[in-house]
């Protein structure tokens, strides 16, 4: 009952950390993002999930946007997503993102990839931003590879940096695009824990995913997408155990009997 | 062999004086065709139209063209030179610079877009981006087509001996015209001289190629 009246609240788009108002979105003739609604209070863990093509992830990458939308508003903590230039840059320092293939600089050092923000966006000495880097490397289980370049690191420990460099600018909330999709099995759990550990800490987190544990473990809100729309928007436990729609309930079978 | 021997003093004036030209022409081409590239990949149309427009003309130009230009029109647009060395060092770097952009951005395109959202989902601005990440990495990777073209620049600059710049083969010139028997020895010494240059060149380019590559 709680949680529904929580899952309710957030419909005021008011209080919205990050809120999505009709958005639109075309590549040529297909409409990846088809009139989404979606607001996302502060503290908030929502996972996003859906077969693939349903436009997940391009959703997630509209809310800082890495993609541009045709029509429709982003706002994050009330202010307009700006044109690019100096304003797009400032906002898109209060958001985090963790991408499918880390991206982590490859020409810099595991310290270096956390620290260049801090120091060249935020104008922290480098003293100060070592010092905070080397705390969040530590806190993701990292800290003994921060001389290393990314390429020496494995999948799981590259992930864990990118949030880390994430979080070095102590973003208002985070952005993960698939981050274990690129993982050997082993590996996914390692970064799920930071993750998990993030939205104890009571980080705004929006989470793209194919990692069902997850979203039961940590989400306040799943939402499911089909074909560009959002399908369903419930708690995990409404969604997992009773699905409305046809579509979440054929995704469900297809992930469960394997 | 004695002309040569005889002519050395000639020889190191001139070896020396295509060094210095070679050297100032290819870093000033350096700087400005990696600020070309910059602009080509920016997101002012105007910057990209006026690069893709330079490269376009000065890559497809001989560039005998450049240096009439450089040493002829300029100075009767009002540009003087004290020396023709300058007019010499105009011409080959903003010829030089076109073929330089090209290689820059052939390495731009190289490096992972996912580096540039990265980047950028950090709150660093085009300029940061390009400076800190993309260039970093993608003059890494372009640094043996780069040194092809300087290797092209010092020969390229022989081509100044025919505008009154007394460099290598201008020298050599000289002394086949006073050695007329020996021709063939003299310009052996003048090719000698031009490899003095290049083979090193050759020789840094794949030490550097291995010492910097990164891996990804």
């Amino acid at each position: 009952m709680f949680a529904r009246f929580i899952s309710m609240t957030t419909q005021v788009p008011g209080d919205a950390l990050v809120s999505l108002n009709a958005v639109n979105k075309h590549y040529g003739q297909l409409h990846v993002l088809k009139d989404i609604n979606l607001n996302v209070r502060k503290g908030e863990v929502v996972v996003v999930i859906g077969p693939s093509g349903s436009g997940k992830s391009t959703l997630c990458r509209a809310i800082n946007r890495l993609e541009t939308i045709d029509t429709g508003e982003i706002a994050i903590d009330g202010k307009k997503l700006p044109e690019e230039g100096k304003e797009l840059a400032r906002l898109r320092a209060d958001v985090g993102m963790v991408f499918q293939s880390f991206n982590l600089f490859a020409h810099k050092t595991i310290l270096e990839n956390v620290t260049l923000g801090p120091i060249k966006v935020k104008g922290l000495s480098k003293a100060e931003a070592d010092k905070e880097a080397m705390a969040l490397l530590e806190r993701v289980g990292v800290g003994h590879q921060a001389p290393k370049l990314p390429a020496q690191l494995s999948g799981g420990q590259q992930q864990r940096v990118a949030i880390a460099r994430a979080l070095a600018m102590k973003p208002k909330v985070m952005l993960f695009d698939e981050p274990t999709s690129a993982l050997d099995p082993e590996m996914i759990n390692e970064v799920l824990d930071v993750m998990i550990q993030l939205a104890k800490e009571g980080m705004t987190m929006i989470v793209v995913t194919h990692e069902m544990g997850f979203a039961r473990k940590a989400a306040d809100r799943v939402v499911f997408m089909a074909d560009g729309q959002i399908v369903e928007d419930a708690t995990p436990e409404e969604f997992f155990t009773n699905p409305k729609s046809n579509r979440a309930k054929d995704f469900l079978s297809k992930l469960l009997t394997h | 062999m004695d002309v040569i021997i005889e002519n050395l003093p000639l020889y190191w004036e001139g070896f020396l004086r295509t060094l210095f030209l070679s050297v100032v022409s290819g870093a000033i081409a350096l700087v400005l065709g990696t600020l070309l590239a910059a602009a080509r990949v920016s997101p002012v149309a105007a910057l990209r139209g006026f690069s893709m427009t330079y490269v376009e003309v000065l890559r497809n130009t001989p560039l005998t063209i450049a240096f009439f230009f450089a040493a002829i029109v300029l100075p009767r647009l009002g540009v003087r030179f004290e020396q023709f060395e300058v007019a010499a060092i105009i011409a080959l770097s903003t010829y030089t610079a076109a073929f330089i952009a090209e290689a820059v951005r052939s390495g731009v395109n190289s490096v992972h877009v996912g580096q540039a959202e990265a980047a950028r989902s950090i709150g660093m601005q085009f300029g940061q981006v390009l400076s800190l990440i993309i260039l970093p990495q993608a003059l890494r990777t372009v640094i043996p087509p780069l040194i092809n073209i300087l290797i092209a620049l010092t020969k390229n600059s022989s081509v100044a001996g025919a505008f009154f710049v007394l460099e290598l083969f201008g020298y050599g010139r000289q002394l086949a015209n006073a050695n007329g028997d020996q021709v063939m020895t003299v310009l052996l010494g003048v090719a000698f001289f031009y490899l003095l240059i290049t083979v090193p060149l050759g020789i840094l380019a794949s030490t550097v190629e291995r010492k910097v590559a990164i891996s990804r």
